[in-house]
């Protein structure tokens, strides 16, 4: 496996302050890789998205990030913890290291500005030495990238259709080429075609260019096809987390297989739709030992004491993890 | 561009039709000018000079409506809005031109100035929610609730009286002649700081409090989270990306609010006898001025369709998704 880029270490994320404060994220640890695509999947209200805007700063109020360590690996230089940057730190490294694509496509743009003004600043704010002959040039070319003519350059977001908007969003993120794209469901507002259409032309960038994703998504067949490797979250813990392919021939976790009978394969055998009965957890009242017990099939006596630590397997595979009772950790990963 | 062109038209439209209006009203009430002008004499005119004043005002030709309306359009094409019976024989024109440069000059650069103000407030209020502007907020809503003249009634009682630095009526101390002297401007700008400042803080308020309102709904848009993202200045993030969007409600407002310039404020003008339009109109109403009075409303009229061309020119100018490519 190839070095890290972005190790997140006992990430917490707490909306509120105090006693009151809801824990949407607890205690997530995930590595991203140089290159790789990882996808985080989840319910809504899992903490997934959350789990981005903290990791960026970008979190809304009353969000806070309450505790934990985002360690990113420069490629020149010693890593950094984004999450003891100072403001004006914050700012060269937003977008120049990490990207981001956001969920609403429709929206992440600014319907007054010109589509050249929303990629030139961002280029001009972080390489304030160049001409600005060149910045054009380059937001040709980024257009081009993403298969847009480049004359749509001095167009207006609303001459634009939902899936050129996200596209110009993709072209945006790969401005200043950025070791770390963040994707929060780039693609759920866009029909099935685009959706494809934009994630193979995704797949392709990454080919050439070489950045990594972090790959947010609800939609677990996406990433069984895109990703890597896949994490999968519930009730704001990572719960497991496998490469792709082992993931899906082969999931260790009850939430994890639940999911993955929610939606039906187009290739192989038929297999019965289930879905997962009950609704996702109360963050400010999750159930004691594992959050999903309540609507697990599979619950024992254990589940419902002990909270399952993350590690690999005991009886599995050394290069995924998971957390559950059923397949108790042989070295449990520290934290 | 087609856009434009049908707006203009439709007030066009609007126009004719207020001036029409505005011919009529003046027929239908009962009594005419020559009328109105014996009683103010209290009936010592004779019967020679009622003659006169009938011809005067064209009262002896038994003209139908009709040519009456033609006539009407044909005086106006000529910017001739008849005599006016308060300062009779000054043309109405002579006496709107005169009141008017002294309620653009209030009116108007204090329109301006509380816009200006108040937007530039409401910016940083919404921008840094829970800063000391925020402490405002209620003092703003209260403000922006009392009508003008009210706070003016209340500004006469506090600061003027026998002593007082403040006139309480006027737009300069009597016995001065209008120019541009050192004994005329100061006297006049000492004058106009109670009706402003009263027309300011209450007009004012109203812009912090929309421009506050729709800072803090921009702030919570996607490209307000992707600016921020992408690593921009802070400032630029502020003005370019959430000002920029938060000002076009507020700047159709101000352009209308232009409109209102010349009618809006006539009580702040009762209040403190101001020789402006309002006051004008005021004593207008009260001398049964039908001429003064007409060309009053037709400058209002005329001023307000302006307004709103104007308001619709700069929601082209400034929000892309108004042109239709």
């Amino acid at each position: 496996m190839t070095d890290p880029v972005l190790e997140i270490r006992g990430l917490r994320v707490d909306y509120g302050l105090g006693d009151a404060a809801v824990h949407a994220v607890r205690d997530v640890d995930l590595t991203l890789h140089r290159g790789e695509v990882l996808g985080l999947a989840g319910e809504s209200g899992s903490g997934k998205s959350t789990l981005a805007y903290g990791l960026t700063r970008l979190l809304p109020p009353p969000g806070v990030v309450s505790g934990g360590q985002v360690i990113y690996h420069r490629d020149d230089g010693p890593p950094v913890d984004v999450l003891a940057l100072s403001p004006a730190q914050l700012r060269a490294f937003r977008w120049a290291e990490t990207s981001i694509v956001f969920q609403g496509a429709m929206n992440s743009l600014n319907p007054v500005h010109r589509i050249s003004t929303q990629l030139l600043d961002v280029i001009k704010a972080h390489e304030p030495r160049s001409t600005a002959a060149a910045r054009r040039q380059r937001a040709r070319e980024l257009l081009r990238l993403v298969g847009i003519s480049a004359d749509r350059l001095d167009g207006y977001p609303h001459q634009l259709s939902g899936g050129m908007r996200q596209r110009v969003m993709i072209a945006m993120a790969l401005a200043l080429e950025p070791q770390v794209v963040i994707m929060d469901e780039p693609t759920t507002a866009l029909d099935v075609v685009m959706q494809r259409q934009i994630l193979g032309q995704l797949a392709e960038l990454r080919e050439r260019l070489g950045f990594a994703v972090l790959f947010i998504t609800h939609d677990l067949s996406l990433l069984v096809e895109f990703s890597d490797r896949i994490a999968i979250m519930y009730g704001g813990r990572i719960v497991e987390e496998a490469p792709a392919a082992q993931l899906y021939r082969q999931a260790l976790h009850p939430y994890t297989d639940g999911l993955l009978h929610s939606f039906p394969a187009l290739r192989g055998p038929r297999r019965e739709l289930t879905g997962i009965p009950g609704s996702p957890p109360d963050l400010r009242a999750m159930p004691d030992g594992c959050a999903f017990h309540p609507r697990c099939p599979k619950a024992f006596d254990r589940c419902d004491k002990e909270l399952p630590p993350l590690g690999p397997p005991g009886d599995g595979d050394p290069g995924r993890s998971v957390a559950c009772w059923l397949h108790p950790a042989a070295v449990p990963l520290t934290r | 561009m087609r856009f434009l062109l049908q707006r203009t038209a439709f007030y066009l439209f609007t126009a004719w039709a207020a001036i029409t209006l505005n011919f009529f009203i003046p027929r239908l009430v009962p009594g005419d000018p020559v009328q109105s002008l014996i009683s103010r004499n209290q009936g010592r005119i004779s019967a020679d000079a009622i003659q006169s004043l009938r011809v005067l005002f064209g009262l002896d030709k038994n003209e139908n409506v009709w040519q009456q309306y033609l006539d009407y359009w044909r005086q106006l094409c000529h910017g001739d809005l008849g005599l006016s019976f308060t300062f009779f024989p000054t043309p109405v024109s002579t006496v709107i031109g005169d009141s008017l440069l002294w309620t653009v000059c209030l009116v108007g650069i204090t329109t301006v100035v509380s816009f200006l103000l108040g937007t530039a407030l409401g910016v940083g209020a919404g921008w840094r929610r829970g800063s000391w502007v925020d402490g405002l907020l209620p003092a703003t809503t209260f403000l922006s609730s009392i009508p003008y003249f009210w706070l003016g009634l209340v500004a006469i009682a506090v600061f003027t009286g026998p002593g007082s630095f403040f006139p309480s009526s006027g737009g300069y101390e009597p016995g001065l002649v209008p120019a541009f002297d050192q004994y005329f401007v100061p006297s006049a700008i000492k004058h106009s700081v109670l009706p402003a400042a009263t027309i300011l803080v209450s007009s004012m308020s109203g812009w912090i409090l929309s421009m506050r309102n729709m800072m803090v709904t921009v702030s919570s848009e996607d490209y307000i989270t992707v600016a921020h993202a992408k690593g921009l200045p802070e400032r630029r993030v502020a003005l370019s990306y959430a000002a920029r969007n938060a000002l076009l409600p507020n700047v159709s407002g101000f352009a209308l609010s232009l409109g209102f310039i010349v009618g809006g404020t006539l009580l702040v003008e009762i209040v403190f006898s101001y020789p402006g339009l309002g006051y004008q109109l005021f004593q207008a109403v009260g001398y049964k001025d039908y001429p003064l009075m007409q060309g009053i409303f037709l400058i209002i009229t005329i001023s307000v369709l302006v307004a709103n061309l104007l308001a619709d020119v700069a929601y082209l100018l400034l929000d892309p998704r108004t042109r239709k490519s």
